[in-house]
């Protein structure tokens, strides 16, 4: 037996909103996988709008490189509002 | 062999500081063993779930009862799903996942070998089956690993409506006839010691328990859960005018807690190993409809195939 393709989905739940990843589910082709999203995501009109991606599409960071990805970041304290200096009777701003 | 001593220190103490685990982290393979033993299960029981209850959806004595079962049971194929999808996140096909099932290696719980004999099965299998399913279901929202947790929160978000309405069938009997109140009496006796096993072995015979806290798998013990289900049962079941079949229940004072009196192991060994009233016909069932609509996904997997060939042929073309 053939394993249909696995889809990742993602859900907006109303305007305004990201789509945000839900879960995953079996499918042919994306028509399916969106009429099946819709079946077992989205009973209780959870969204207003779906995405479907094939996960074999999906590449993603490693956590074994985490610390080379994020470390820059780590150190640029200058790049919070709260590293600069200001008197406190300052407002507005 | 100290390589992986030190990762295995480092994953506790990410777990230790309540830390989720994602799919792609590293973990020990035992713990990964343990969640696709675990969730696989889990997801099997919501699939076979549907079957006894299934079994009654076009005898429902109204339309209202007919819309509200079949919801649930919608739900419960549903809840399957999120589930098999949470498994797969650890590296386990889904049709391996389905073998284990239909070749008898994994195991779905208990509970669905039991026949639903009466209407009032119905009302008890939500109330008492899906009411100890939900406190298990409860702790397990906080479990260690992301794609289970978040899956649980789903499901508890939308297991609460299963138990209102058995909860509601139930008490419609209990202010009906005396027959009707004959046969709630009837199911609640049959369902309440099965639900009581529905929480597992308790805590000396209890083989993955151990393990399972210390990676915060589980958060309280089988023996913690039964008590709280019993606590919360017991105003629960004067609602509705029923006796629940234990002449041991008992409030204990001294603990603030309910005494109830001793599970029959050997009844719950004997199902689990394949005896109950209805493992057979269970399985029977999954692995006919397997079978029978075998035909259907390769007929899909085929027309989606050949639609994408003549696409990308088409763009050539172009």
């Amino acid at each position: 037996m053939k394993n249909w393709p696995l889809w990742e989905v993602f859900v907006r739940s109303k305007q305004g909103l990201h789509h945000k990843h839900v879960g995953s589910l079996h499918a042919t082709d994306e028509k399916m996988a969106i009429e099946n999203a819709r079946d077992v995501y989205t009973r209780r009109s959870e969204g207003v709008s779906l995405w479907v991606v094939e996960s074999k599409h999906i590449h993603a960071s490693s956590p074994s490189e985490s610390a080379e990805l994020y470390d820059p970041a780590n150190d640029k304290i200058y790049r919070h509002p709260t590293f600069y200096d200001l008197p406190d009777e300052l407002e507005h701003i | 062999m100290a390589d992986i001593k030190s990762l295995e220190e480092k994953f506790q103490s990410i777990v230790d500081a309540e830390t989720k685990i994602e799919p792609k982290d590293w973990m020990p393979e035992a713990y990964r063993k343990t969640l696709i033993r675990q969730i696989s299960q889990h997801a099997h029981s919501e699939i076979v779930g549907m079957l006894p209850e299934g079994n009654w959806i076009n005898r429902a004595p109204t339309l209202r009862r007919k819309v509200g079962l079949l919801a649930k049971v919608q739900d419960e194929a549903g809840h399957g799903l999120y589930l098999y999808s949470a498994c797969e996140t650890l590296g386990i096909e889904r049709d391996e996942l389905f073998d284990q099932l239909h070749s008898g290696k994994a195991k779905y719980s208990s509970i669905f070998n039991y026949p639903t004999t009466s209407w009032a099965d119905i009302g008890a299998i939500g109330w008492l089956v899906d009411g100890a399913a939900i406190m298990n279901q409860v702790m397990l929202c906080r479990t260690s690993y992301g794609p289970y947790a978040r899956a649980m929160v789903r499901i508890c978000k939308e297991e609460s409506f299963h138990q209102r309405q058995g909860y509601e069938i139930l008490l419609t009997l209990s202010k009906g006839s005396e027959e009707q109140r004959a046969m709630l009496q009837d199911a609640v006796n049959r369902w309440w010691w099965p639900s009581l096993m529905m929480f597992g072995p308790t805590g000396k015979e209890s083989t993955h328990s151990a393990q399972s806290m210390k990676w915060k798998i589980k958060r309280k013990t089988n023996d913690e859960l039964r008590q709280q289900f019993v606590d919360i049962s017991i105003g629960q079941a004067e609602i509705l005018g029923v006796t629940l079949p234990d002449p041991d229940l008992k409030y204990n004072e001294e603990t603030g807690h309910y005494d109830f009196g001793e599970i029959d192991w050997e009844e719950f060994w004997n199902v689990v190993k394949g005896n109950g009233p209805c493992n057979k016909e269970r399985l029977a069932a999954r692995v006919k409809a397997s079978e029978e609509g075998q035909w259907v996904r390769d007929a899909a997997m085929a027309y989606a195939e050949k639609q994408a060939k003549r696409k990308s042929e088409a763009s050539k073309v172009a």
